[in-house]
């Protein structure tokens, strides 16, 4: 009977499995328990009770609204929000200008290749960390003193202290116009899938695009209009020291923003390369002896195929973002990293809570960013009939 | 458990660690008798003697508390603390390593082990003591926080800073100080963290701050690191109390005394009148009991500690009493010309006091 089990392959396999998880879980528990019985003999607070102390650090930069008074949970979550923002928008804006670059380094034209093929070269032997501090010594001096702030209509300043930009005084009126803006998209989308089955079956046209100008910028322009005019604004005004008022985009978030950006999509450019360089060439001389354009080659045959090429290294690159947008810490810009492993690590001491807490953040949050990635994956993947 | 009738017919009942307990105490009567007097066990002594040298955190460079200057040599008043600890516990002064530590870096350094003590511009908290495994072990300096601003801002205190931007190193007591001190008076000043006091410092020199804030003593330093030091002021009103001095970890109380008590014989010099020039002849000619007690030519306070007789003769000889030390180092024969103000002794109108010798 046991050695019938014992040969039995799934049996077998099943009983690994168990035995390596057990240990695993086992030497976990061992660690953890050790660790918090040497930090009690050493006199060291643990738990994580400390979440709930008054936070008492300022954040210059915040979106969730957090106030020194706050607790440290707070303060963690202004961290998780700042981190997640200029994530963001640096994966977006790294992969329009990574697309450029890597358009630019494929032309024919010799000049636009060259300064391209540079840019990638340049950008790929050079450490982050000189890129964040380049741009963030390069922002502050290049800007200039309060008082002499560049301005536009009086209203929007830009100074050393940052982008100064007239606030709201409350923002439900936005969410509404968000929410109509985001409506007015989704329907363009079923007026559009609506207008080719239309064409395919009948033949007829539809002004989609004359529809699309009124649904996706006149709908968001009057949305935003409205918004505006029905919420207060508190404008920006020339202080003793600073500008007063209004909300303050800070030169932190601009040099890290900028160098994310300019960083990534160097890697950005050459995934771009190597995915349309993937694409066989019979692909464009057959897309060219139907007639079709340069610019409808790249868009319907060249960059459809790409993109199954290009997908997978570009998880990486999104992955990399999320964890390089620590770099924050070097230059005082309020992340997760500044704010809850500097400030209330210091202050609490607990460093194996926090620690693992941030862990846990940038491993949840990459985890989502591969899960959407994988899901696309999977949807633009060549599906074999 | 086990019933024992002793010699004198008196009932006792032990248990087993009781016995143990017993054992270990006849044991130690018997070794004391020989020795004259047993000692805590201290593994930090016995490690800094093993390995020959004292390591001591200090700030990775505060001008006048810890800097090293261009040969790697470090100076300053709580590396000086450092020399005289080395020169009591091993005879030689010179017998110091140095770690420097950021802000960020000193706990777990002295949590870890890594170091024996810190002695590095560390405010005095309760809740650093109370959870993060550290003692305070005294006083060496009474520093008060306060800001340095341009000139051309024509603020003179920290009120008129309504409405400007701070630089400040991210987990300083000046951090909260801070936050806390402008929120009270509900004056709007942003607060920029940045992870080291040298980011701090190189930012509000760019121009990105109206303000940097540090106590007086570490500013008065680290004005010099400014491209035109002149260009500005430092705030003489301080927003708060920061009393520093040297922090050890839980456990091994006899280090702990050793770190208090040599600190508290720089100052009991000072006020004795012991110096580093004079102390050859103080130890051979003094009649005062007090300064034989303190200079091991009478009793014998060193081996109480487990060190030799001659620990402060020793420290006091390398380094020089407290005064001298702050004379030196931040005083008036240093670049910083810092008053005695608080960090003068009690007899003399400052703060500085220290127990008896006795």
């Amino acid at each position: 009977m046991l050695r019938r089990l014992f040969y039995d392959a799934r049996i077998r396999d099943l009983f690994w499995q168990v035995a390596i998880s057990a240990s695993l879980v086992g030497l976990t528990v061992f660690f953890v328990r050790n660790a918090s019985q040497n930090m009690v003999n050493a006199g060291i607070a643990s738990g994580f009770d400390f979440l709930w102390r008054s936070a008492g650090i300022d954040v210059p930069f915040t979106l969730t609204g957090y106030k020194s008074s706050d607790n440290i949970w707070a303060l963690f979550w202004a961290g998780v929000t700042n981190t997640l923002f200029v994530s963001l928008i640096s994966m977006l804006l790294a992969t329009l200008l990574g697309f450029v670059i890597g358009l630019a380094r494929l032309s024919s034209h010799w000049l636009l290749s060259a300064i391209a093929g540079a840019y990638v070269e340049f950008v790929r032997n050079i450490p982050l960390l000189f890129f964040v501090l380049f741009w963030y010594f390069g922002v502050i001096a290049a800007l200039p003193q309060p008082r002499d702030s560049l301005n536009l209509f009086s209203a929007i300043f830009l100074n050393n202290r940052g982008l100064t930009v007239p606030a709201a005084t409350s923002g439900a009126p936005f969410q509404w116009a968000l929410a109509a803006i985001l409506f007015a998209f989704a329907a363009q989308w079923l007026v559009s899938r609506w207008a080719a089955r239309r064409k395919a079956e009948t033949g007829a046209d539809t002004p989609v695009l004359a529809i699309g100008l009124v649904l996706c910028a006149l709908v968001p322009i009057a949305a935003l209009v409205w918004a505006a005019r029905s919420t207060g604004w508190d404008m920006p005004q020339a202080g003793r020291f600073n500008l007063r008022g209004g909300f303050v985009i800070i030169p932190e978030f601009v040099a890290l923003l900028a160098a994310l950006v300019t960083y990534t999509a160097g890697f950005v450019a050459e995934i771009v390369r190597g995915g349309i360089g993937a694409v066989a060439r019979g692909q464009r001389e057959a897309a060219a002896s139907l007639g079709l354009k340069p610019g409808q080659i790249l868009r319907f045959v060249v960059i459809p195929q790409a993109m199954r090429v290009m997908i997978p290294p570009m998880t990486s690159q999104y992955l990399n973002v999320l964890k390089n947008s620590s770099f924050g810490a070097a230059i005082a810009y309020p992340d997760v990293v500044s704010l809850f492993m500097g400030s209330a690590l210091n202050d609490t001491g607990q460093a194996i809570e926090i620690i693992a807490m941030t862990l846990a953040v940038y491993l949840f949050f990459g985890l989502i960013v591969s899960a959407l990635m994988n899901w696309y994956n999977a949807r633009i993947a060549l599906v074999t009939r | 458990m086990r019933d024992f009738v002793n010699k004198n017919g008196e009932d006792v009942t032990m248990t087993k660690t009781n016995l143990t307990a017993v054992i270990a105490a006849t044991a130690m009567l018997a070794g004391g008798a020989a020795v004259a007097q047993t000692l805590v066990p201290s593994p930090t002594l016995d490690a800094i003697r093993a390995r020959g040298n004292l390591e001591c955190g200090v700030h990775v460079g505060v001008p006048g508390f810890s800097f090293p200057n261009d040969k790697g040599e470090w100076s300053g008043l709580d590396v000086d603390y450092c020399r005289a600890l080395a020169a009591a516990v091993l005879g030689d002064a010179g017998k110091v390593k140095f770690t420097p530590t950021t802000v960020q870096q000193r706990w777990p350094v002295l949590q870890s082990g890594q170091v024996d003590l810190l002695s590095r511009n560390t405010t005095i908290t309760f809740s650093r003591n109370a959870t993060l495994g550290v003692n305070f072990q005294g006083i060496n300096f009474y520093e008060g926080q306060t800001f340095i601003v341009r000139k051309a801002s024509k603020a003179t205190a920290a009120k008129d800073l309504d409405g400007a931007s701070v630089c400040v190193a991210a987990g300083s007591t000046e951090e909260k100080n801070a936050a806390d001190w402008f929120r009270e008076r509900n004056l709007k000043v942003t607060i920029t963290n940045f992870q080291k006091n040298d980011d701090a410092i190189a930012a509000y020199d760019a121009g990105r701050c109206d303000a940097y804030t540090a106590g007086v003593g570490a500013l008065a330093g680290q004005r010099a690191k400014l491209k035109t030091p002149d260009d500005h002021i430092i705030m003489a009103e301080p927003i708060s109390n920061d009393p520093q001095g040297p922090v050890t970890r839980y456990g091994d109380e006899r280090w702990q005394a050793v770190v208090r008590w040599v600190l508290n014989g720089m100052i009991a010099a000072e006020n004795l009148g012991v110096t580093s020039k004079n102390v050859d002849d103080m130890r051979a000619n003094s009649k005062n009991a007090e300064v034989r007690r303190l200079l091991g030519a009478e009793g014998n306070f060193g081996q109480m500690l487990g060190l030799s007789n001659d620990w402060m003769y020793n420290a006091i000889k390398a380094v020089g009493n407290y005064g001298e030390s702050f004379d030196r180092t931040v005083g008036k024969d240093s670049s910083l010309k810092l008053e005695r103000g608080q960090n003068a002794l009690w007899t003399k109108g400052g703060l500085l006091f220290t127990p008896p010798f006795q």
